[in-house]
């Protein structure tokens, strides 16, 4: 019984194991598994201009490695993910990101989804309600002659 | 006649900023450093590496810096412009010489010619990264005050040139010399 267990063990860290095969990033893993884990999260979120549908996690451009060593660098220095975040966008602007903030420019962008839902809303009850009056007036409209 | 009216307004203005969206260069990024101070730098030169190139000595005058490298086939398509440029003898130029071997970057420069008054040697591409460089070749405006005034990423041509570089240069001076 515990052969099994050990073989279903080895199997399932053979699985978790090969999704870093596939990884592109050659350098040595950090030995502490928090901060690999913070390097590959921030990696997955920044943009390599120079391939720009990738994220420097999956790009081998010699741009997106000396990337990933900042990144690397400024982990290993202590800075938080927000820091590093900044840093990225003081050189490379809000493109960078994977996941856009919301800024003064492209507010409209991120309100847009809610302000065409109000107009929809608007505009249903403003059409659902002349349609009453309309069926109003046809209903009641002989009845208001005779009173 | 409004029925049918606003739809089709929504419609066209829609197309219009579609249009738009197609006619734009996904490869052109702005740059977040124009009107912020340059980035500094202090780096050997590629021709002597006891020779620093640093940033700071060129304050107090307009300056270009191009990012090039051997490996890059945009730079070899702009070099002649830049010699062009260089022959103009305007503003100095500074070479960033990005992720390159330093050999083949001295045998670039002996056989097609130098148009740079200096060429700081960035071999681990931190100084590009700093300038937010993501594909070479790109070309810097700084302003007297080490404020960056203009990015071009793309070979140059004379018509960018003499359209976007001479008239910033012409007025950072004026605004310098009315400064002091």
């Amino acid at each position: 019984m515990t052969r099994v267990f050990l073989r279903a063990g080895f199997l399932a860290a053979l699985l978790a194991f090969s999704g870093l095969s596939l990884a592109i990033d050659t350098e040595a893993a950090f030995e502490d598994p928090v901060l690999q884990h913070r390097y590959e999260t921030i990696n997955r979120e920044l943009r390599c201009l120079v391939c720009q549908n990738q994220t420097i996690a999956d790009s081998n451009a010699t741009l997106a490695q000396d990337l990933r060593r900042e990144v690397r660098e400024m982990i290993a220095a202590g800075k938080t993910d927000d820091e590093i975040r900044e840093f990225m966008i003081e050189r490379y602007g809000d493109f960078v990101l994977y996941r856009p903030r919301m800024t003064a420019q492209n507010f409209l962008l991120w309100a847009a989804p809610a302000l065409l839902l109000l107009i929809a809303a608007v505009v249903l009850v403003r059409v659902v309600r002349r349609r009453a009056q309309e069926s109003d007036i046809e209903t009641d409209g002989p009845e208001a002659g005779h009173s | 006649m409004l029925k049918y009216g606003i739809p089709l307004l929504l419609a066209v203005v829609l197309g219009v900023f579609l249009m738009i969206g197609l006619n734009r260069d996904p490869r052109y990024v702005p740059s977040p450093l124009i009107g912020k101070p340059a980035p500094e730098f202090s780096l050997p030169s590629l021709q002597d590496a006891s020779y620093p190139v640093s940033s700071k000595e060129l304050l107090g005058q307009p300056w270009v810096l191009n990012v090039w490298g051997t490996w890059c086939g945009g730079c070899r398509q702009e070099h002649d412009t830049l010699l062009a440029i260089a022959r103009q003898d305007v503003v100095p130029m500074i070479g960033l010489n990005w992720k390159d071997d330093n050999a083949a970057a001295q045998q670039w420069l002996r056989q097609l010619g130098n148009p740079y008054a200096a060429v700081a040697e960035d071999r681990e591409g931190r100084t590009a990264i700093d300038w937010g460089v993501y594909g070479a070749p790109e070309t810097f405006l700084i302003g007297p005050d080490g404020v960056v005034l203009y990015k071009h990423i793309a070979p140059m041509t004379m018509e960018d040139w003499n359209k976007e570089f001479l008239p910033r240069i012409e007025a950072a001076r004026a605004a310098a010399g009315s400064k002091s």
